[in-house]
Protein backbone atom coordinates (compact mmCIF):
# COMPACT_ATOMS: atom_id res chain seq x y z
CA UNK A 1 0.00 0.00 0.00
CA UNK A 2 2.72 2.43 0.98
CA UNK A 3 4.55 1.75 -2.28
CA UNK A 4 1.42 2.39 -4.26
CA UNK A 5 0.97 5.66 -2.47
CA UNK A 6 4.59 6.57 -3.13
CA UNK A 7 4.08 6.12 -6.85
CA UNK A 8 0.73 7.85 -7.03
CA UNK A 9 2.24 10.83 -5.23
CA UNK A 10 -0.91 11.36 -3.19
CA UNK A 11 -0.69 11.34 0.58
CA UNK A 12 -3.15 9.11 2.39
CA UNK A 13 -6.10 11.14 3.59
CA UNK A 14 -5.35 10.39 7.25
CA UNK A 15 -2.20 12.51 7.19
CA UNK A 16 -4.10 15.33 5.51
CA UNK A 17 -6.75 15.05 8.23
CA UNK A 18 -4.09 15.17 10.91
CA UNK A 19 -2.46 18.32 9.57
CA UNK A 20 -5.75 20.12 9.05
CA UNK A 21 -6.80 19.25 12.58
CA UNK A 22 -3.54 20.43 14.08
CA UNK A 23 -3.70 23.79 12.34
CA UNK A 24 -7.35 24.24 13.23
CA UNK A 25 -6.98 23.26 16.87
CA UNK A 26 -3.86 25.33 17.36
CA UNK A 27 -5.99 28.20 16.13
CA UNK A 28 -8.96 27.32 18.34
CA UNK A 29 -7.03 26.60 21.50
CA UNK A 30 -5.21 29.88 21.36
CA UNK A 31 -1.64 28.94 22.17
CA UNK A 32 -0.40 31.12 25.04
CA UNK A 33 -3.65 33.02 24.99
CA UNK A 34 -3.23 34.25 21.44
CA UNK A 35 -6.05 32.73 19.44
CA UNK A 36 -4.53 33.10 15.98
CA UNK A 37 -0.84 32.85 16.75
CA UNK A 38 -0.16 29.95 14.40
CA UNK A 39 -1.95 31.62 11.53
CA UNK A 40 -0.18 34.92 12.15
CA UNK A 41 3.18 33.19 12.43
CA UNK A 42 2.51 31.37 9.19
CA UNK A 43 1.64 34.58 7.38
CA UNK A 44 4.65 36.47 8.71
CA UNK A 45 7.08 33.65 7.99
CA UNK A 46 5.63 33.37 4.50
CA UNK A 47 6.01 37.11 3.97
CA UNK A 48 9.59 37.14 5.26
CA UNK A 49 10.75 34.24 3.12
CA UNK A 50 8.82 35.48 0.08
CA UNK A 51 10.87 38.67 0.04
CA UNK A 52 13.85 36.58 -1.00
CA UNK A 53 12.45 33.45 -2.60
CA UNK A 54 9.48 32.80 -4.86
CA UNK A 55 7.33 30.58 -2.72
CA UNK A 56 4.25 28.55 -3.27
CA UNK A 57 2.12 29.48 -0.21
CA UNK A 58 0.82 25.90 -0.09
CA UNK A 59 4.37 24.65 0.48
CA UNK A 60 4.62 26.38 3.83
CA UNK A 61 3.50 24.14 6.64
CA UNK A 62 3.38 25.40 10.20
CA UNK A 63 2.66 22.60 12.63
CA UNK A 64 2.04 22.87 16.32
CA UNK A 65 2.34 19.82 18.55
CA UNK A 66 0.87 20.23 21.97
CA UNK A 67 2.49 18.27 24.76
CA UNK A 68 1.72 18.10 28.45
CA UNK A 69 4.32 20.74 29.38
CA UNK A 70 5.96 21.90 26.18
CA UNK A 71 4.54 22.57 22.75
CA UNK A 72 6.71 22.47 19.65
CA UNK A 73 6.31 24.67 16.62
CA UNK A 74 7.53 23.03 13.43
CA UNK A 75 7.96 25.12 10.29
CA UNK A 76 8.39 23.24 7.04
CA UNK A 77 9.05 25.31 3.92
CA UNK A 78 9.63 23.83 0.51
CA UNK A 79 11.99 26.10 -1.39
CA UNK A 80 12.18 25.80 -5.17
CA UNK A 81 15.52 25.03 -6.85
CA UNK A 82 18.00 27.37 -8.59
CA UNK A 83 16.08 28.35 -11.78
CA UNK A 84 13.12 29.52 -9.75
CA UNK A 85 15.45 31.31 -7.34
CA UNK A 86 17.10 33.18 -10.18
CA UNK A 87 13.72 34.23 -11.50
CA UNK A 88 12.79 35.53 -8.10
CA UNK A 89 16.08 37.39 -7.61
CA UNK B 1 -18.34 7.21 48.39
CA UNK B 2 -18.87 6.95 44.67
CA UNK B 3 -16.60 8.20 41.96
CA UNK B 4 -18.48 10.33 39.43
CA UNK B 5 -17.58 9.63 35.81
CA UNK B 6 -18.94 11.54 32.86
CA UNK B 7 -19.07 9.92 29.43
CA UNK B 8 -18.89 12.79 26.98
CA UNK B 9 -17.85 13.66 23.41
CA UNK B 10 -19.25 16.89 22.05
CA UNK B 11 -20.21 15.22 18.80
CA UNK B 12 -23.29 13.06 18.55
CA UNK B 13 -23.38 9.52 17.26
CA UNK B 14 -19.88 8.52 18.39
CA UNK B 15 -21.05 5.87 20.84
CA UNK B 16 -21.53 7.60 24.20
CA UNK B 17 -24.68 5.75 25.21
CA UNK B 18 -23.51 2.30 24.09
CA UNK B 19 -20.20 2.96 25.86
CA UNK B 20 -21.95 4.08 29.06
CA UNK B 21 -24.04 0.91 29.02
CA UNK B 22 -21.07 -1.35 28.28
CA UNK B 23 -18.73 0.24 30.83
CA UNK B 24 -21.48 0.39 33.45
CA UNK B 25 -22.28 -3.29 32.92
CA UNK B 26 -18.59 -4.26 32.95
CA UNK B 27 -18.04 -2.36 36.21
CA UNK B 28 -21.06 -4.13 37.71
CA UNK B 29 -19.75 -7.46 36.42
CA UNK B 30 -16.48 -6.64 38.21
CA UNK B 31 -18.45 -6.44 41.47
CA UNK B 32 -18.81 -2.66 41.74
CA UNK B 33 -22.13 -1.06 42.62
CA UNK B 34 -22.94 1.17 39.65
CA UNK B 35 -25.62 3.65 38.69
CA UNK B 36 -25.81 5.00 35.15
CA UNK B 37 -27.54 8.37 34.85
CA UNK B 38 -29.00 9.53 31.55
CA UNK B 39 -28.63 13.30 31.19
CA UNK B 40 -30.10 13.44 27.70
CA UNK B 41 -33.29 15.31 28.51
CA UNK B 42 -35.88 14.94 25.78
CA UNK B 43 -34.02 12.18 23.94
CA UNK B 44 -33.56 9.43 26.47
CA UNK B 45 -31.97 6.31 25.06
CA UNK B 46 -29.87 4.72 27.77
CA UNK B 47 -32.98 2.89 29.03
CA UNK B 48 -33.47 1.43 25.55
CA UNK B 49 -29.86 0.27 25.19
CA UNK B 50 -30.10 -1.34 28.64
CA UNK B 51 -33.45 -2.97 27.84
CA UNK B 52 -35.27 -1.12 30.63
CA UNK B 53 -37.47 1.12 28.46
CA UNK B 54 -40.73 -0.45 29.62
CA UNK B 55 -39.86 -0.18 33.28
CA UNK B 56 -39.41 3.61 33.40
CA UNK B 57 -41.96 5.20 35.73
CA UNK B 58 -40.16 8.19 37.23
CA UNK B 59 -37.10 9.94 35.85
CA UNK B 60 -34.29 12.32 36.72
CA UNK B 61 -36.42 15.44 36.34
CA UNK B 62 -39.17 14.00 38.54
CA UNK B 63 -36.51 13.52 41.23
CA UNK B 64 -35.00 16.99 40.69
CA UNK B 65 -38.44 18.58 40.95
CA UNK B 66 -39.41 16.57 44.01
CA UNK B 67 -42.26 14.71 42.27
CA UNK B 68 -40.58 11.38 43.07
CA UNK B 69 -38.01 10.18 45.56
CA UNK B 70 -34.71 8.91 44.21
CA UNK B 71 -35.32 5.21 45.11
CA UNK B 72 -38.62 5.35 43.19
CA UNK B 73 -36.86 6.46 40.02
CA UNK B 74 -33.90 4.06 40.16
CA UNK B 75 -34.35 0.96 38.01
CA UNK B 76 -32.38 -2.12 38.94
CA UNK B 77 -31.04 -4.18 36.03
CA UNK B 78 -32.70 -7.57 35.72
CA UNK B 79 -29.47 -9.37 34.83
CA UNK B 80 -26.86 -7.57 36.92
CA UNK B 81 -27.90 -6.94 40.50
CA UNK B 82 -25.13 -4.34 40.90
CA UNK B 83 -26.34 -2.15 38.04
CA UNK B 84 -28.94 0.60 38.35
CA UNK B 85 -30.35 3.14 35.92
CA UNK B 86 -31.63 6.64 36.54
CA UNK B 87 -33.44 7.44 33.29
CA UNK B 88 -33.73 10.81 31.57
CA UNK B 89 -37.02 12.53 31.04
CA UNK B 90 -38.92 12.67 27.76
CA UNK B 91 -39.91 16.24 28.44
CA UNK B 92 -38.69 18.88 26.05
CA UNK B 93 -38.20 21.42 28.81
CA UNK B 94 -34.43 21.51 29.04
CA UNK B 95 -34.55 24.08 31.83
CA UNK B 96 -36.14 21.51 34.14
CA UNK B 97 -32.64 20.37 35.03
CA UNK B 98 -30.95 22.76 37.42
CA UNK B 99 -27.43 22.64 38.75
CA UNK B 100 -28.73 22.74 42.29
CA UNK B 101 -31.08 19.83 41.56
CA UNK B 102 -28.37 17.70 39.94
CA UNK B 103 -26.06 18.51 42.82
CA UNK B 104 -28.65 17.13 45.26
CA UNK B 105 -29.20 13.95 43.23
CA UNK B 106 -25.45 13.26 42.91
CA UNK B 107 -24.97 13.91 46.65
CA UNK B 108 -27.75 11.44 47.43
CA UNK B 109 -26.31 8.79 45.10
CA UNK B 110 -22.69 9.12 46.26
CA UNK B 111 -22.85 7.24 49.58
CA UNK B 112 -24.81 4.36 48.04
CA UNK B 113 -22.70 3.49 45.00
CA UNK B 114 -19.10 2.86 43.94
CA UNK B 115 -19.53 4.46 40.53
CA UNK B 116 -21.90 7.06 39.10
CA UNK B 117 -21.71 7.11 35.29
CA UNK B 118 -23.23 10.20 33.69
CA UNK B 119 -24.22 9.75 30.06
CA UNK B 120 -23.87 13.23 28.56
CA UNK B 121 -26.02 14.51 25.72
CA UNK B 122 -24.21 15.61 22.57
CA UNK B 123 -23.31 19.26 22.09
CA UNK B 124 -21.84 21.85 24.41
CA UNK B 125 -25.08 23.24 25.74
CA UNK B 126 -26.57 23.16 29.19
CA UNK B 127 -27.21 19.40 29.26
CA UNK B 128 -23.60 18.56 28.48
CA UNK B 129 -22.21 21.11 30.94
CA UNK B 130 -24.51 19.78 33.69
CA UNK B 131 -23.52 16.17 32.96
CA UNK B 132 -19.83 17.01 33.46
CA UNK B 133 -20.31 19.56 36.25
CA UNK B 134 -19.70 17.23 39.22
CA UNK B 135 -17.36 14.75 37.52
CA UNK B 136 -14.26 13.38 39.20
CA UNK B 137 -13.20 11.69 35.98
CA UNK B 138 -14.18 11.96 32.34
CA UNK B 139 -14.26 9.48 29.51
CA UNK B 140 -14.09 11.29 26.20
CA UNK B 141 -15.55 9.11 23.48
CA UNK B 142 -13.85 9.87 20.18
CA UNK B 143 -14.05 8.44 16.68
CA UNK B 144 -10.84 8.63 14.62
CA UNK B 145 -12.35 11.26 12.38
CA UNK B 146 -11.75 15.02 12.10
CA UNK B 147 -15.05 16.41 13.39
CA UNK B 148 -15.13 14.06 16.36
CA UNK B 149 -11.54 14.88 17.36
CA UNK B 150 -12.22 18.60 17.04
CA UNK B 151 -15.28 18.36 19.27
CA UNK B 152 -13.41 16.19 21.79
CA UNK B 153 -10.75 18.87 22.00
CA UNK B 154 -13.45 21.41 22.74
CA UNK B 155 -14.95 19.20 25.45
CA UNK B 156 -11.51 18.66 27.03
CA UNK B 157 -11.20 22.44 27.28
CA UNK B 158 -14.57 22.58 29.03
CA UNK B 159 -13.65 19.78 31.45
CA UNK B 160 -10.61 21.83 32.43
CA UNK B 161 -12.59 25.01 33.00
CA UNK B 162 -16.29 24.46 33.60
CA UNK B 163 -16.38 21.64 36.17
CA UNK B 164 -16.62 22.10 39.93
CA UNK B 165 -13.26 20.35 40.29
CA UNK B 166 -11.60 22.71 37.81
CA UNK B 167 -13.06 25.73 39.58
CA UNK B 168 -11.54 24.45 42.83
CA UNK B 169 -8.18 24.32 41.13
CA UNK B 170 -8.20 20.53 40.94
CA UNK B 171 -8.08 18.40 37.80
CA UNK B 172 -10.72 16.15 36.38
CA UNK B 173 -8.88 12.94 35.36
CA UNK B 174 -9.45 12.43 31.65
CA UNK B 175 -9.35 9.34 29.43
CA UNK B 176 -9.92 9.00 25.71
CA UNK B 177 -11.97 6.04 24.56
CA UNK B 178 -11.62 5.53 20.83
CA UNK B 179 -14.72 3.92 19.36
CA UNK B 180 -15.80 2.75 15.91
CA UNK B 181 -12.18 2.07 15.00
CA UNK B 182 -11.86 0.40 11.60
CA UNK B 183 -8.53 -1.46 11.35
CA UNK B 184 -8.79 -1.96 7.59
CA UNK B 185 -9.25 1.74 6.90
CA UNK B 186 -6.55 2.64 9.41
CA UNK B 187 -4.14 0.26 7.66
CA UNK B 188 -4.87 1.98 4.34
CA UNK B 189 -4.11 5.36 5.88
CA UNK B 190 -7.70 6.48 5.35
CA UNK B 191 -8.45 6.94 9.01
CA UNK B 192 -6.64 8.95 11.64
CA UNK B 193 -4.35 6.60 13.52
CA UNK B 194 -4.61 6.01 17.26
CA UNK B 195 -1.31 7.87 17.68
CA UNK B 196 -2.61 10.86 15.70
CA UNK B 197 -5.70 11.13 17.90
CA UNK B 198 -3.74 10.78 21.14
CA UNK B 199 -1.08 13.24 20.07
CA UNK B 200 -3.65 15.83 19.08
CA UNK B 201 -5.76 15.44 22.22
CA UNK B 202 -2.77 14.95 24.56
CA UNK B 203 -4.93 12.74 26.78
CA UNK B 204 -4.24 9.16 27.89
CA UNK B 205 -5.94 6.28 26.12
CA UNK B 206 -8.47 4.15 27.99
CA UNK B 207 -9.27 1.70 25.21
CA UNK B 208 -9.90 1.12 21.53
CA UNK B 209 -13.29 -0.28 20.58
CA UNK B 210 -13.48 -1.68 17.06
CA UNK B 211 -16.39 -0.88 14.73
CA UNK B 212 -18.52 -3.98 15.09
CA UNK B 213 -21.92 -5.46 14.35
CA UNK B 214 -21.92 -6.87 17.88
CA UNK B 215 -22.44 -3.40 19.34
CA UNK B 216 -25.47 -2.77 17.13
CA UNK B 217 -26.89 -6.23 17.86
CA UNK B 218 -26.51 -5.61 21.60
CA UNK B 219 -28.43 -2.32 21.30
CA UNK B 220 -31.09 -4.05 19.21
CA UNK B 221 -31.87 -6.52 21.97
CA UNK B 222 -31.33 -4.07 24.84
CA UNK B 223 -28.37 -5.74 26.45
CA UNK B 224 -24.93 -4.16 26.96
CA UNK B 225 -22.39 -5.74 24.62
CA UNK B 226 -20.27 -7.02 27.55
CA UNK B 227 -23.30 -9.10 28.59
CA UNK B 228 -24.77 -9.90 25.21
CA UNK B 229 -21.64 -11.22 23.52
CA UNK B 230 -18.86 -11.24 26.14
CA UNK B 231 -16.41 -13.01 23.83
CA UNK B 232 -16.74 -10.46 21.01
CA UNK B 233 -13.88 -8.07 20.33
CA UNK B 234 -15.79 -4.91 21.38
CA UNK B 235 -16.89 -6.60 24.62
CA UNK B 236 -13.31 -7.61 25.38
CA UNK B 237 -12.14 -4.07 24.59
CA UNK B 238 -14.75 -2.61 26.96
CA UNK B 239 -13.80 -5.11 29.66
CA UNK B 240 -10.12 -4.17 29.31
CA UNK B 241 -11.02 -0.46 29.43
CA UNK B 242 -12.99 -1.10 32.61
CA UNK B 243 -10.05 -2.89 34.22
CA UNK B 244 -7.88 0.12 33.39
CA UNK B 245 -10.48 2.39 35.00
CA UNK B 246 -10.19 0.23 38.12
CA UNK B 247 -6.46 0.86 38.15
CA UNK B 248 -5.17 -2.36 36.63
CA UNK B 249 -2.42 -2.32 34.04
CA UNK B 250 -3.74 -4.06 30.96
CA UNK B 251 -1.78 -4.22 27.71
CA UNK B 252 -3.43 -2.17 24.97
CA UNK B 253 -4.55 -4.26 22.02
CA UNK B 254 -5.11 -2.44 18.76
CA UNK B 255 -7.89 -4.20 16.88
CA UNK B 256 -6.25 -5.99 13.96
CA UNK B 257 -7.54 -6.45 10.48
CA UNK B 258 -9.03 -9.84 9.84
CA UNK B 259 -7.17 -11.39 6.94
CA UNK B 260 -9.41 -13.65 4.91
CA UNK B 261 -8.55 -17.26 4.24
CA UNK B 262 -7.95 -16.68 0.53
CA UNK B 263 -5.54 -13.84 1.23
CA UNK B 264 -3.77 -15.92 3.81
CA UNK B 265 -3.37 -18.77 1.33
CA UNK B 266 -2.06 -16.35 -1.25
CA UNK B 267 0.37 -15.02 1.32
CA UNK B 268 -0.97 -11.47 1.27
CA UNK B 269 -0.51 -9.46 4.38
CA UNK B 270 -2.57 -6.58 5.57
CA UNK B 271 -0.76 -3.41 4.53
Amino acid sequence: MKLLRFFSGRPASASVARERLQILLAHERGLLGQPDLVLRLREEILAAVSRHVALDPDKVIVRLDRGEHVSTLEVDIEVPNAPALAAAG
Amino acid sequence: MAKVLVVTSGKGGVGKTTSTAALGAALAQAGKKVVVVDFDVGLRNLDLVLGAERRVVFDLINVVQGVAKLPQALIRDKRLENLWLLPASQTRDKDALTEEGISRVIAELRPNFDYILCDSPAGIERGATLAMRFADEAIIVTNPEVSSVRDSDRIIGMLDSKTVKAERGERVAKHVLITRYDPARAARGEMLSIDDVLEILATPLLGIIPESQDVLRASNVGSPVTLNSPASSPARAYTDATRRLLGETVAMTVPAQRVGLMNRLLGRRAA
